[in-house]
């Protein structure tokens, strides 16, 4: 299934946009990050990285629907 | 739950936020105000480039107002944070609280700000004279 991912902070630059679709097999979080990490090796040089799904935090087990909100939410700096 | 959060891209003022969180009933307001420093690591800094993800940021901010009306005794509470680019001075986030007593007014707004910083999705850029970097995103 086809997921559109949005991206903050250092993930827009990383992926040279603000926001990619990306193509899974299996539709986890855990496999989205694994794909994105083959894409973008770079995104396993930040401190941390999480995925937003519908605007909270998800755990690795979530699955995700074509219709979800998606988001990669580098480490937080604000303040 | 008496709260006023909000994410702009214009010019947060202090007595506007002062003066929302003060009530007759409250004997201590507590107010953080975030400024842009000049410098990080003894590097000039040249300005500052924030950036939201809008939505979950204020629920995010939401979230963390519940908290504090949970675990203290607060009246009225305040959180704004501006995105944008913002020079040396500028203020980029304001927590204003208002309780009857200091102690929770002090312990309420440290808490939100030390939360802020930790959850929500708002990042920023430093800027200097020689490049750039996104905070904390490298370990």
């Amino acid at each position: 299934m086809k997921v559109n991912v949005l991206a903050f902070g250092i993930a827009k630059e990383i992926f040279g946009a603000s926001s990619i679709t990306v193509e899974l097999a299996e539709s986890s979080v855990a496999d989205l990050k694994t794909s994105l990490e083959k894409s973008f090796p770079k995104l396993k040089a930040l401190a941390s990285y999480l995925v937003a799904v519908n605007n909270e935090y998800a755990g690795d087990d979530l699955l995700l629907d074509i219709r979800d909100e998606v988001a990669i939410i580098p480490p937080v700096s604000g303040g | 739950m008496n709260t006023e959060i909000k994410i702009s891209n214009q010019a947060l003022e202090v007595q506007q936020c002062i003066d929302w969180v003060m009530t007759p009933e409250s004997g201590g307001i507590d107010v953080f105000i975030g400024t842009v420093r000049n410098a990080t690591k003894g590097k000039q800094v040249v300005r500052l480039e924030f950036e939201a993800y809008e939505p979950m940021a204020l629920k995010e901010m939401e979230k963390i107002a519940t908290q504090a009306f949970e675990k203290w005794p607060v009246q009225k509470l305040l959180v704004y944070h501006r995105v944008g680019v913002l020079d040396v001075g500028e203020i980029p986030v304001i927590i204003a609280v208002s309780c009857a007593h200091r102690d929770a007014a002090f312990e309420a707004c440290r808490f939100v700000i030390d939360t802020l910083k930790q959850t929500v999705p708002i990042w920023k850029k430093e800027v200097f004279e020689d490049g750039e970097t996104w905070v904390a995103a490298h370990p």
